[in-house]
């Protein structure tokens, strides 16, 4: 719509106004317009609210994650344990926070490695083009090739057969996920920046004669930031599922070391998924809660940033 | 007086955004009468693309909406029609061509199948009638070859052969009105002088009215009988041709006016109307033009002026005519 | 006549058409064939065409936004294509370029300050501590405020993106400005402003424009000599007023024709040329105005005309003349 996009600023040549209307960069528009979409900041507040839970909810339980308390195996949700017990007399509830812990940690971790591997990668290719955009983009295409889920089963019976250590586990699961997740992501910030060196204030920065550096921080970067961000909170939602479903199969993050995927193993256990259900709905609810949290803040995010896919 | 095609009263169209409430026709009334081009004329913004989007039914949705008035049409208010009876005046008795050519016409299917669809759909013609025609029609908007181009993509052709296309398909059911919102506005004053010709002959031939959208005074020159200046959504001055480019009222029609580089007639500086329009969001109850009029009056900051009639063919809104207005009624 | 500022020699620029699965060359677009101006400083050389024309080519070829194919562009004497990447950088202060979009030409998370003072620093052109006095002179003689400097783009009309278009250009004290049609996204009212602007800022600085535009009535207004130029070719070039009050090539005619003019029945000689603009992928030969030409006989078909010189500073390219 023309007649919408007027400008605030009135006053031209000849008729100075007299006072500046409230200035506003792209960045307060956008959570000013964020802040109007309902869902998304229910989904933003689920979010911290899962995080403050897992983090902060485990100092103020009377029960450590790994005390067994064979006195109380099995037992359903009570007064003392609100999520009941399981096999081993552990509480649910501060497993399950515990566990919160590291499927978060998990999946932040891995995005944080895969948005910085895949945008370094992909802002390489796209700003030098020729034969390092070739050599990387095949890469890419490669990794893109093999499908992951495969692929990170067979890594992850690796580590069980070289008996690696559970606490080392989780860090190679970080770094597992972030080499299937990298490739997607340089390729849409590649083709984001291949994009932006065609517009008009790209090719007006060669005409001033600007230098590179300028070109890259002051010009590039931040109008690839919002895609960014974008991607990033979506990708978080992706770690947490890939890493669930590695540790449910025992091929993840393993036992002692709770994470929501390997808790939800008992459902493996015909009696366990029949008779106690407290010890597999809560973290299967923990997952969905949270990735779907993520996923419709995301979304929210994508609206107001991503001008590709505003309606 | 003679007797009018088209009628629109009182034609109301909102917007509904985040930061407000956008009145992008604002109150307009305009006639068309049989067998005359009436051209609107204004700068972006100011309302008239959505005059005839209105009249065309093409305002939907939840942010958009005709809010009142009446569009009448031979007797039949198109606001009260339901959609598929607005479909069929839509392709029969009102035909619209539109700025982009390129993106009003479908990429997978040929030009020929294009211009048959209206002629199945109304006229019921049989298919190979329709393609009979398809083919008259083609030669009629001066393209030759037209066999080979009834079988080509619209990808396959330029954008002045697009719009000659379009114009086809607009006439193809001899509408009474063909609304042609900035029809060459995309296209090089070559291929302008040409469609600009083709409409002229059609007119001529078929004795069908026009209602030509334009930002172009050139283009107002070369086509009007009667002309509409629309400024922030509303009509500040309208008038039959000759008189309103010779004895222009309104100040902005004045500056506009000067504001244009005619060929061959070089001064040494342009006029130029100061400050630019105002944001539709922030309008409040005063003549829109105040701020950049040279002749602003007190009045006009804080009352709109309602438009008056001032000669026979010439009507204006501007409180600088209050008093000759009223001494004529 | 004194040393020209800007030279183009036999200016040619194809882009390559590639197909296949190999990504061979079939053919080339042929956007600029053998272009030659000189423009004097001061002047103001308005390049005048229709789309694929190559007009906008040419400008972008000057300032190397894209690489010439052929020929040499001689600027202040030095030929702007044997400077290496550094020393062109520091030459660009000099000529500068504005585009046709508002919108698309400003960076739209860049502040408007920065978008126009970041240059000066870059080149170091002036002390840190000055950058933004600096800018706000320019703004204040590109008709801006000096408030305006902390805005973002999005916050401004399309005029006044141009007039800060102009200003990043012109804070440069550049020789020469290629305006690449800077006023046919505007409206009437506000092109009229820029138009002046252009005008008033030639007079206070001594600035030398090349204007591209596909208006000739813009044209007629702002620039002291004009090129007419058709696929890639310059057809007829000459002062001013000689061109208006007797153009002689036959498309100059046509297009002086065809420009609609606002006074409502007046009685004008038309030349409304048939068909389309060829491509410039595949060019007639001979004359390339052959094909629409009214006038056109035989020769044409096969043979270039030559661009001549008809006296008072006028050439044109047509047998006929």
């Amino acid at each position: 719509m023309s007649a919408v996009s007027g400008n605030l600023a009135s006053g031209g040549a000849k008729t100075p106004v007299k006072a500046p209307v409230a200035k506003s960069s792209l960045w307060r528009q956008s959570i000013r317009r964020l802040m109007r979409n309902k869902l998304a900041v229910s989904g933003f507040v689920t979010v911290v609210f899962m995080i403050l839970l897992c983090f902060i909810g485990p100092l103020f339980s009377p029960y450590s994650g790994n005390h067994n308390n064979l006195a109380m195996m099995n037992k359903p949700p009570s007064a003392q344990h609100w999520l009941g017990t399981d096999k081993l007399g552990r509480d649910i509830l501060t497993r399950v926070m515990l566990a919160g812990r590291i499927s978060l940690t998990v999946g932040f971790a891995s995005m944080v490695l895969s948005v910085f591997i895949g945008s370094l990668l992909g802002a390489i290719a796209g700003y030098y083009r020729g034969v390092v955009d070739q050599i990387i983009m095949r890469i890419a295409d490669l990794l893109l090739t093999i499908p992951s889920l495969p692929l990170l089963f067979i890594a992850g019976a690796m580590l069980s057969a070289w008996k690696v250590p559970t606490d080392y586990r989780m860090y190679i699961v970080m770094l597992m996920l972030s080499v299937v997740g990298w490739p997607g992501l340089a390729r849409l910030v590649r083709g984001e920046m291949l994009s932006l060196r065609e517009r008009e204030y790209m090719q007006a920065t060669i005409v001033l004669g600007l230098r590179d550096r300028r070109k890259l921080f002051h010009h590039l970067l931040p109008n690839i930031t919002p895609l960014l961000i974008v991607i990033a909170t979506l990708n978080i939602g992706g770690s947490i599922l890939m890493e669930s479903v590695l540790s449910f199969f025992g091929l993840g993050v393993i036992q002692p070391t709770p994470t929501w995927g390997n808790m939800i193993d008992a459902a493996n256990n015909l009696i366990d998924f029949q008779e106690r259900p407290w010890l597999w709905v809560p973290p299967g609810l923990c997952i969905f809660i949270t990735v779907i949290a993520i996923n419709i803040f995301g979304d929210g995010l994508r609206d107001v940033l991503d001008p590709k896919h505003k309606r | 007086m003679a007797s009018h095609l088209l009628d629109i009263e009182h034609l109301s169209t909102y917007f509904y955004t985040e930061e407000g409430t956008v009145k992008a026709v604002d109150d307009v009334s305009l006639q068309v009468r049989k067998g005359e081009t009436v051209c609107i004329v204004g700068e972006s913004g100011c309302g008239k693309s959505i005059t005839a989007m209105s009249v065309m039914g093409l305002i939907q949705g939840p942010s958009g909406k005709v809010v009142s008035g009446k569009i009448d049409l031979e007797g039949t208010d198109l606001l009260k029609l339901n959609r598929n009876e607005r479909r069929v005046i839509r392709g029969k008795e009102i035909g619209m061509i539109f700025q982009e050519p390129m993106s009003s016409l479908n990429p997978v299917l040929t030009i020929g199948q294009q211009i048959m669809e209206p002629l199945i759909e109304h006229l019921r013609m049989s298919k190979k009638e329709a393609r009979k025609r398809a083919i008259e029609l083609i030669e009629q908007v001066g393209i030759s070859r037209a066999e080979q181009i009834a079988n080509s993509y619209p990808h396959e052709l330029s954008g002045g052969m697009l719009q000659r296309i379009m114009i086809a398909i607009a006439i193809s059911c001899e509408p009474k009105l063909l609304i042609a919102d900035e029809p060459t506005t995309a296209l090089d004053v070559t291929i302008q002088a040409q469609i600009l010709d083709i409409l002229r002959n059609f007119r001529e031939e078929t004795g069908m009215s026009i209602l030509l959208i334009t930002h172009d005074l050139g283009v107002v020159a070369e086509m009007a009988d009667y002309v509409i200046v629309m400024y922030s959504g509303k009509v500040v001055e309208e008038g039959e041709v000759t008189e309103l480019f010779a004895n222009p009222r309104h100040p902005y029609t004045q500056g506009l006016l000067k504001a244009k580089p005619i060929l061959n007639q070089r001064q040494d500086e342009l006029y130029s109307i100061p400050g630019q329009v105002p944001n539709p969001l922030d309008l409040t109850e005063s003549c829109y033009f105040h701020d950049r009029c040279e002749h602003c009056l007190e009045i006009c900051k804080v009352q709109a002026p309602e438009l008056q009639e001032l000669g026979t063919e010439q009507k204006v809104a501007c409180w600088l005519y209050e008093k000759e207005a009223t001494a004529r009624v | 006549m004194s040393e020209p500022l800007l030279e183009v020699n036999h200016l040619k620029k194809y882009f390559p058409i590639k197909a296949g699965l190999l990504n061979r060359t079939v053919g080339h677009v042929r956007a600029v064939d053998d272009i030659s101006i000189a423009i004097q400083p001061g002047e103001t050389f308005g390049l005048v065409g229709e789309s694929g024309s190559g007009k906008s080519t040419v400008g972008k070829s000057i300032v190397r936004l894209t690489e010439k194919t052929a020929g040499d562009i001689i600027f202040k004497g030095q030929d702007l294509y044997t400077l290496s990447p550094q020393e062109m950088r520091k030459i660009r202060p000099q000529l500068q370029l504005i585009f046709q979009d508002p919108y698309g030409s400003l960076n739209p998370r860049v502040r408007v300050g920065d978008a126009i003072g970041e240059a000066l620093i870059d080149h170091g052109l002036v002390p840190a501590g000055e950058v933004r006095e600096r800018v706000e002179e320019v703004l204040a003689s590109c008709g801006l405020s000096s408030y305006h400097i902390d805005r973002f783009p999005h916050e401004f009309s399309g005029g006044q993106r141009q007039r800060i278009g102009i200003a990043r250009a012109l804070v440069l004290n550049p020789d020469l400005i290629i305006a690449d049609e800077p006023v046919s996204a505007l409206d009437v009212s506000i092109q009229a402003q820029i138009i002046n602007l252009f005008r008033h800022l030639q007079e206070t600085r001594g600035l030398t424009y090349l204007f591209i535009s596909h208006d000739l009535s813009v044209v007629e207004h702002l620039c002291t000599r004009i090129g007419v130029m058709y696929l890639g070719t310059m057809m007829e070039t000459a002062p001013r007023d000689e061109l208006f009050k007797n153009p002689l090539h036959p498309y100059t005619k046509a297009l002086l024709s065809a420009v609609p003019i606002p006074i409502p029945k007046l009685k004008r000689d038309r030349i409304v040329l048939k068909g389309d603009i060829p491509s410039p992928a595949n060019p007639p030969s001979g004359c390339k105005f052959h094909t629409r030409c009214p006038f056109a006989v035989e020769r044409c078909k096969s043979e270039v005309p030559e661009f001549r010189h008809m006296g008072s500073e006028h050439y044109v390219a047509c047998h006929l003349v």
